[in-house]
């Protein structure tokens, strides 16, 4: 019996592991259900290592759609996203898809090969300086230098990018050390001293912002994505009802807060509404809970929530006092800290003037459009995807008209079903996120809203889409133009459109064709009702290409360097 | 206003390239960075004197190095007693006839001569900055052939007295 356990113990010692298999160790360890990646030179040893390693892998077609996918899947799942990309070219391609999660605090880990130890410094075939290129946006990044270092690495990695303030962090791995064998190491532990994320929120500013709101005549809630990080959504719902506060979401916040909720004022910002950004304007206490105070959600600085005491509720120190003076600042977790406003349970503040101002605002500067039956109203066309979706799908967007129109129309009212690009405002992000986004929810419906310029930016995902059937619906809100920028050229560069027209365009139905994906082109409101009814219950991908009104412009809109009261459109 | 910041950090590759990149990132203006091992092993001590245009500045910069996950500990020892010091190398332009007329400079700013060549001199000089800038605009008329500093190291000193702001010393 001893000398069996002695005998077995030896085996395992003697038995040497690679770098490689090391790291399908750790991701195993970490519940990795999905790695989004493609293979290269450098990452041969790696790949070697995935061919029987049980993990779903997607090969993207191109390494950023393969980052904008694994950014969709974090978003939804609440997971972090992994991404392979091999060195040089690999790993730079991956850049953009970096700093877009890094901006929206997005859970990664990345792994990018890189040429041997011995030659790195040397331009190597395929050498890329990718610490130095993705340090400004990573929240971290690791370079293996040793064997034995890869469990805590990755360890640390996966920890760091899911806690605190979320973010990308990226592990660049050369390819001798993935190639090497060593004896297993001891099982990892985490240190790191520098980063210790502040959780609970001080008590004594729970309890100043909450006398803050018994005494304010006029407060509101601006409430951000930093809900959807904590899973925060149902305290949030309490907290707001207790309380009698109404609620702004940012872009990014959409579905924190149930949009068919009496409370609930609307998107604020550049495109929000007239409600919630006059709420902002006018308030005398404002709570922001998870935002950043973003420049297209403030407008102009000097006309910010001048009136008012800001309170701001955030996980990471570094936001509160960033871009507007705060007088009451909570760092900690949103959950944690609405739990503790809720058991304080202060004495809700006397506003029924201000409530009923909020209400009549609401009622009279609702979002507006016009109605015809073709060209599409693409407002119109929101709507329906919402009606004939239930309002129940993920909504995945690309960038400019139709993702505001989308945040606009499509009334989410549950968390974890918005993937956009928020901070980075990157095009191209639509279809392979919601490749992602279906992977984290197999059976939810889910919709890409993208234009028609955006989505050739990542279209050669759709194959993807295919190989995997997956079942989403690419819906193009196609306008034969860069509509946002042919949008500001003709308001602030009197119609001079400088290449935002693209009046030849290939037939997207024969491209999804060639994919082997089913394609629709959709030319009113009557044959919209009718395609949607069709295809949104079934299970298989398809492409809707529906002829929108190009000349059709997103409103409200506030002008760059305007105030949040200077809103323009706000009426027919 | 200026201020002088002191962090340290774990010694891990990159880390300064995260810190001067940080600054250049949110458009701070630094006026000097000095980087060394500091007491314990596989830390560094790190001192930067920035310019900025108000508190809000300072402490949006503070947070920024704390949130970089090597950063251990920032402090703004501005307002503190504290004792900073830079060194400075000064090759000045140096003829045998003007030797001893340079060299009387040199004394009351306890600077000492390092080299001496045919037609120039060395002069090493430590303090705190402004007493480094004095001696430098003193020997310029001379001719500053090289110039080298190191910026500015600094900490706070071992007793503070309550409401007493920065003390200034010559050496
Ligand atoms: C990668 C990238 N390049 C350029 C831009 C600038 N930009 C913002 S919106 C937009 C037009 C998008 O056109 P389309 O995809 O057709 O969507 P639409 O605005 O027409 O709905 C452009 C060029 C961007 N956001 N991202």
């Amino acid at each position: 019996m001893l000398q069996e356990a002695a005998f077995t113990e030896v085996k395992a010692e003697s038995s040497p592991v690679s770098g490689a298999d090391l790291l399908i160790e750790a991701l195993k360890k970490e519940n990795v259900e999905v790695i989004f990646g493609y293979p290269g030179g450098a990452v041969l040893p790696i790949y070697d290592s995935i061919y029987d390693c049980n993990i779903l892998h997607v090969l993207p077609r191109h390494e950023q759609g393969g980052i904008h996918a694994a950014e969709g899947y974090a978003r939804v799942s609440g997971k972090a996203g992994v991404v392979i990309a091999t060195s040089g070219p690999g790993a730079t391609n991956i850049v953009t898809g970096l700093a877009d999660a890094m901006m929206d605090s997005l859970p990664l880990v990345v792994f990018t090969g890189q040429v041997a130890t011995g030659v790195i410094g040397t331009d190597a075939f395929q050498e890329a300086d990718i610490l130095g290129i993705t340090t400004p946006i990573t929240k971290y990044n690791f370079q293996v230098r040793r064997i034995e270092d890869i469990p805590k690495i990755i360890k640390e990695a996966f920890h760091i990018a899911t806690t605190g303030r979320p973010g990308p962090v990226l592990i660049d791995f050369p390819k001798d050390i993935a190639a090497a064998k060593t004896a297993r190491p001891d099982e990892p532990e985490i240190s790191l001293p520098g980063y210790q994320p502040t959780i609970e929120p001080n008590y004594l500013q729970i309890r100043k912002l909450t006398e803050a709101i018994s005494s304010s005549k006029k407060p509101v809630i601006l409430a951000g994505a930093g809900i959807m990080h904590s899973n925060a959504a149902e305290e949030l719902k309490v907290f707001a009802e207790q309380q009698n506060l109404p609620v702004v979401h940012t872009l990014l916040g959409l579905g924190g807060f149930p949009a068919d909720h009496p409370l609930f004022l609307g998107m604020g910002g550049m495109h929000g509404c007239y409600a919630a950004n006059m709420a902002l304007y006018e308030c005398d206490l404002l709570i922001n809970i998870g935002a950043r105070f973003d420049d297209r959600l403030t407008g102009n600085l000097k006309h910010f929530a001048q009136k008012a005491a800001v309170a701001h509720i955030d996980i990471d120190p570094a936001e509160i006092g960033k871009n507007v003076t705060t007088s009451i600042p909570i760092v900690g977790d949103a959950k944690e800290a609405l739990k503790l406003l809720v058991k304080q349970g202060g004495k809700p503040p006397r506003h029924v003037e201000w409530m009923a101002k909020l209400d009549s605002w609401k009622l009279e500067y609702p979002y507006w459009h016009e109605d015809v039956e073709s060209p599409i109203k693409p407002q119109r066309l929101m709507q329906m995807l919402h009606e004939k979706s239930k309002g129940e799908a993920i909504v995945v967007t690309d960038v400019g008209q139709h993702q505001m129109w989308a945040a606009q129309h499509y009334s989410m009212s549950a968390p974890g079903r918005w993937v956009t690009s928020g901070g980075l405002g990157t095009m191209g992000f639509g279809v392979p996120a919601s490749i992602g986004a279906q992977l984290a929810e197999p059976d939810a419906c889910v919709i890409a809203v993208v234009g028609d310029a955006g989505f050739q930016m990542s279209a050669q995902e759709l194959s993807v889409i295919a190989e995997m059937n997956l079942p989403i619906k690419i819906a193009i809100f196609n306008n034969h133009s860069l509509g946002m920028v042919r949008q500001w050229q003709e308001i602030f560069y009197k119609e001079r459109y400088s290449h935002s027209r693209m009046p030849s365009q290939p037939s997207f139905i024969k491209l999804a064709e060639a994919y082997g994906i089913k394609g629709y082109e959709v030319h009113s409101e009557t044959e919209a009702g009718e395609v949607l009814e069709d295809v949104l219950n079934n299970r298989e991908p398809v492409l809707l290409d529906f002829r929108i009104d190009a000349s059709e412009n997103v409103y409200p809109m506030i002008a760059p360097g305007k105030g949040l009261h200077e809103m323009e459109g706000v009426k027919k | 206003m200026k201020r002088t910041i002191t962090l340290t950090v774990l010694n891990r590759p990159g880390v300064l390239n995260r810190i001067t990149n940080l600054f250049s990132k949110r458009d701070y203006n630094i006026e000097s960075i000095s980087v060394g091992h500091a007491e314990q092993a596989g830390v560094s001590r790190i001192t930067c004197v920035v310019h900025v245009e108000n508190d809000r500045v300072i402490e949006q910069i503070s947070k920024q190095l704390n949130k970089q996950i090597d950063v251990l500990k920032v402090t703004d020892i501005s307002d503190q007693a504290i004792v900073a010091r830079e060194l400075a190398l000064v090759k000045v332009a140096a003829q045998p006839n003007n030797r001893n007329e340079i060299q009387s400079l040199i004394e009351p700013f306890r600077a000492s001569v390092i080299d001496i060549g045919k037609e120039s001199m060395i002069i090493q000089i430590t303090g705190e900055t402004e007493k480094v800038e004095a001696f430098i605009e003193l020997v310029r008329p001379y001719g500053i052939k090289e110039l080298a500093r190191t910026g500015t190291t600094a900490f706070p000193r071992s007793s503070q007295r309550p409401g007493q702001t920065k003390s200034c010393s010559l050496v």
